[in-house]
């Protein structure tokens, strides 16, 4: 693959451009799922190409191709700096990148099992026996299993001399009960929702799940909720659990952070941060138990974030974001970082394939573990409500403002985790939040958790990332907001 | 755009039109037939074939330059074969005869692994299908240097203006072809063009876009003339209570609400008892000023003529006068529920069945000036975001505006406010639609594009004011 990729570097200097680099990436993916008992998709594909992105007259293009031929990866070197000049008749000044080293490495992401080496037979067999279990409940109406695993080989080479291959195993794996009642369709799911739990392991992240172990409480969960009382409106104590505090993180942290939107290069369609420069290193973000950092290095776990080297050929880093409450940090390229006055890229460059420009992502956004356990958390609360596994999500385009809902709630009253609470939601400002934030439980509770589906960028690409947490508690929050009438 | 600019040779040198980048139909259908050919000796009972292919380009502005500008070109062969009453599919962008082989015999292995599907339908035979066109040569011509150039002058005038300008301006070629092994053979090629802009005058900004099959059914500079007086009007904007406003929807905010109810008219999803829909069919769901048709051939809509399973799309009335009357069927829902397939079947396997992918709501003659010149105290709304589903059958949808809120008062827009959060059933919505103007192709973020008009529509929950 190196050959190829040495060719299109050679074809982009000699076409006129001043730094260029390449992917060739091949992708594999087998998808399956189970509905009502019966399979349903049974897909398998792989995705074999090049992507070029070359400096010409200190403008960006890029160019991607599947043909895979001398000729077909010429074309495509050329094409990337006849773009990148005419990027140039519509520039205000020219790119400037800071200096990185070349590296000459390759890396494989741990696993124990390839589940590609898996039995099918194996695999469905285990879907539609957690299918059976969730529809031998009363009022469950539909059930729905899932797994996705993913095998990505990339081969990057740029002109400053990095040649680096990386293959990430990815695997992911879940379930979900539907309950359709009167006026009401409750769901509920396992581990996570949208397809559970996703991260950078083999079959064993499967095993672990113990998918058989849980579908029972899933359907019985979704077929309850219709009972369950309406979650009340006020302004109250919040405990998340972990997975549902992933995503508010990934929505209210790991965005705002992203530089190419402070600086307004997504201000079109992801939009823009109420992170602007002045408030680095100012901004009270939260209370001063709220540490959080962007972690894509292997010792902190196997999440969608985790790499050796980010797509523009920066190793992996652990940077911080939030410090003892105080906001510290943003993920950067090599592009941006000197805008901040970084004299190096944080290694935040990720592409979803060889069709697609790298852009600025997250990796693993992670909110560090307390001290808490979690019974003693739920003792120490005299009221307040517990809400776990996310229904909706949606926040502002600068991430101020958001509204979280996820699929149940337990009321907590007297330091006791008492009834079920359905259509549980919550609101607020991000900043007013998480300095609300008093508890966080201990390590034993946090969770790796991987958001397979984060879009940004245009073209549009999806990427997996990482959001460890634990469950937390936060006071004076706005609950009920999403089924309030005022 | 003006033809005579994308025949200009610029000072930079012209790059390769993607337009030479397609395959011709005959290569596509080699491709099919060689998959056929060799899918033969596998012992597959029968083989369907999807070839796809694009050739897109996207230039990509912000803070008045270009930062991003990307060309991609790729095909995917998807082949799926059927052994013994089971079905699966395995996709390759590979098209060597070793690697079309290794994909079928994937497709089988996965395909031997599973029970076998009673209901399993066998393929489709040769079809006939209605004639569309919508390959613009114009569109599949243009350039880079074209686009940076119309890019230049967007940028160019929000300079003039003391605004700074952020968007895409993005077109390209695509085409699919469907064959099989009982001799079904589909074919479609389409162009499509894309313009998006957001004026910022800081803090404020405001935003237009346009998507067609050919550039020249829209023009940039216009689109950004109108994105740059809307950014300067959005200034200054007063923050209101929340509650329930009568509000004036564009149709791109009309668009990204009721974009999530197309799955909702999938006799799939009611199968599933997911739909909003369910028990709700026949009934008076929505006001009588509400019809709504899935119709692939209307002329502001673009896609194939056929579905995943090489099905002619047909025209189907969704909704009457507020009454939901009708579904879409792919063949397998078809049969098991007595009726007729529509056309509208994704590819198989899947879970979902089928989904209406050309909606056309049928429009009024309200203008949004005389919408606005009829609205005591109101909000109009130029486009909303980030909307998510928080009750699926009640179909409550949460959200925000974006990119220009206005307040209206006796007749006239008179300032801007700051942005809220809105829970709002679409349901109710289209309960309370008071006028509706001419529909339009309406392009968002949230959903794909539908032929949708702007609507006045009473009683719109806020239910939260954020911080801009």
């Amino acid at each position: 693959m190196y050959d190829l990729a040495n060719l299109s570097l050679e074809t982009a200097k000699l076409q006129g451009a001043t730094y260029a680099d390449v992917r060739v990436m091949h992708l594999r993916q087998r998808d399956l799922t189970t509905k009502n008992g019966q399979v349903g998709t049974l897909a398998q594909s792989e995705s074999i190409g090049i992507g070029v992105r070359a400096l010409a007259n200190g403008a960006w293009g890029f160019a991607s191709t599947d043909r895979l031929t001398r000729e077909g990866v010429s074309a495509c070197a050329a094409q990337a700096v006849s773009i990148a000049k005419a990027s140039a008749l519509a520039k205000r000044g020219d790119v400037e990148m800071v200096g990185e080293a070349a590296y000459v490495d390759s890396w494989q992401s741990p696993f124990r099992k390839d589940p590609f080496e898996i039995p099918l037979e194996t695999q469905l067999a285990l879907l539609l026996a957690a299918d059976a279990e969730m529809r031998r409940v009363k009022g469950v109406t539909l059930t729905e299993t899932g797994m996705q695993f993913r095998k990505i080989d990339s081969w990057f080479a740029s002109s400053i001399g990095s040649r680096i291959h990386q293959r990430k195993m990815i695997t992911g794996c879940g379930i979900a009960a539907t309950s359709f009642k009167g006026d009401e369709i409750q769901k509920r799911s396992y581990p996570n929702s949208f397809g559970g739990q996703h991260s950078l392991e083999g079959y064993e992240l499967v095993e672990s799940l113990e998918l058989l172990k849980h579908a029972g409480r899933v359907g019985e969960e979704a077929a309850a909720l219709h009972s369950a009382a309406q979650c009340p409106e006020r302004t109250g104590t919040l405990i998340l659990g972990g997975s549902q505090l992933g995503l508010q993180i990934h929505e209210s942290v790991g965005h705002p952070i992203e530089l190419d939107r402070v600086l307004g290069q997504e201000a079109n369609f992801a939009g823009t941060s109420f992170l602007t420069l002045d408030q680095l290193n100012k901004l009270r973000y939260g209370s001063e138990i709220v540490n959080v950092v962007a972690d894509a290095r292997l010792e902190h776990g196997p999440g969608l974030g985790t790499f050796a080297y980010d797509d523009e050929g920066v190793p992996a880093q652990c940077t911080d974001i939030i410090k003892d409450g105080q906001f510290s940090g943003y993920l950067s390229n090599r592009e941006t970082a000197h805008l901040i006055g970084l004299k190096r890229s944080s290694g935040t460059m990720r592409t979803e394939s060889w069709n697609r420009l790298p852009i600025i992502r997250m990796t693993n956004i992670s909110l560090h573990p307390g001290s808490w356990g979690f019974d003693n958390l739920i003792a120490d609360t005299d009221e307040g409500i517990l809400m776990e596994t996310n229904r909706s999500w949606s926040i502002d385009d600068r991430r101020y403002q958001f509204q979280f809902s996820t699929e149940i709630g337990w009321e907590i009253k007297g330091g006791k985790k008492s009834r079920m609470l359905k259509n549980p939601s919550y609101s607020g400002i991000t900043t007013e939040f998480w300095n609300s934030c008093d508890a966080i439980c201990s390590r034993a509770h946090w969770t790796l958790w991987g958001t397979p589906n984060c879009g940004k960028g245009q073209p549009m690409q999806t990427m997996g990332t990482g959001h460890g947490a634990a469950p937390a508690r936060f006071r004076n929050v706005r609950i009920g907001s999403a089924f309030s009438d005022q | 755009m003006s033809p005579s600019r994308k025949t200009k040779k610029s000072p930079a040198g012209r790059s390769a039109a993607p337009s030479d980048q397609l395959l011709p139909e005959r290569e596509l259908r080699r491709i099919i037939e060689t998959v056929l050919r060799l899918a033969k000796s596998t012992g597959a009972d029968e083989t369907e074939v999807h070839v796809d292919e694009t050739a897109d380009s996207l230039t990509r502005f912000a803070n008045n330059a270009i930062h991003q500008n990307v060309a991609e070109r790729g095909l995917n062969v998807s082949i799926r074969t059927v052994v013994d009453s089971r079905t699966a599919r395995a996709t390759t962008n590979r098209v060597d005869e070793d690697s079309l082989r290794a994909a079928i015999e994937a497709s089988l292995s996965l395909a031997h692994s599973q029970p076998k599907d009673p209901h399993l339908l066998p393929l489709l035979g040769k079809q006939r299908y209605r004639k569309v066109n919508r390959f613009r040569k114009d569109t599949a011509a243009l350039t880079p240097e074209d686009r940076a150039r119309a890019v230049r002058r967007s940028c160019d005038l929000a300079i003039q203006n003391g605004q700074v300008a952020a968007g895409i301006f993005a077109s390209g070629l695509q085409q699919s072809a469907l064959g099989n092994s009982r001799g079904l053979f589909a074919a479609y090629r389409e162009t499509h063009a894309e313009f998006s802009i957001t004026m910022q005058e800081n803090p404020a900004a405001s935003w237009a876009k346009a998507n067609a099959a050919s550039v020249r059914d829209f023009d940039p500079q216009k689109l950004a003339q109108r994105a740059s007086e809307k950014a300067h009007l959005a200034a200054d904007a007063r923050e209101l209570a929340p509650g329930r406003y009568t509000v004036i929807l564009e149709p791109a905010a009309v668009l990204d609400l009721v974009g999530f109810l197309f799955y909702d008219f999938a006799a799939t999803a009611l199968e599933d008892k997911r739909s909003c829909l369910n028990e709700r069919m026949g009934k008076q769901l929505f006001g009588r000023n509400i019809t709504i048709t899935d119709d692939a051939y209307h002329p502001l809509q673009l896609g194939a003529p056929f579905d995943g399973e090489g099905m002619l799309r047909q025209r189907v009335l969704l909704v009457d006068r507020g009454m939901p009357k009708n579904l879409v069927y792919a063949r397998s829902t078809a049969k098991a529920a007595g009726k007729k397939p529509t056309g509208h079947g994704f590819a198989l396997p899947n879970e979902y069945g089928e989904a209406p992918m050309n909606l056309v709501f049928a429009g009024g003659d309200s203008s949004l000036e005389q919408m606005v010149a009829t609205t005591d105290r109101g909000l109009l709304v130029t486009r909303l975001w980030y909307i998510r589903e928080v009750d699926p059958y009640e179909k409550v949808m949460t959200g925000m505006t974006r990119d220009g809120l206005f307040l209206v008062e006796k007749g006239k827009t008179t300032s801007a406010v700051r942005n809220f959060r809105f829970n709002q059933s679409i349901l109710e919505m289209l309960r309370n639609v008071e006028l509706l103007g001419p529909a339009v192709r309406a392009t968002g973020e949230e959903a794909f594009e539908m032929v949708v008009p702007a609507m006045k529509v009473r009683d719109f929950h806020f239910s939260e004011v954020t911080r801009f």
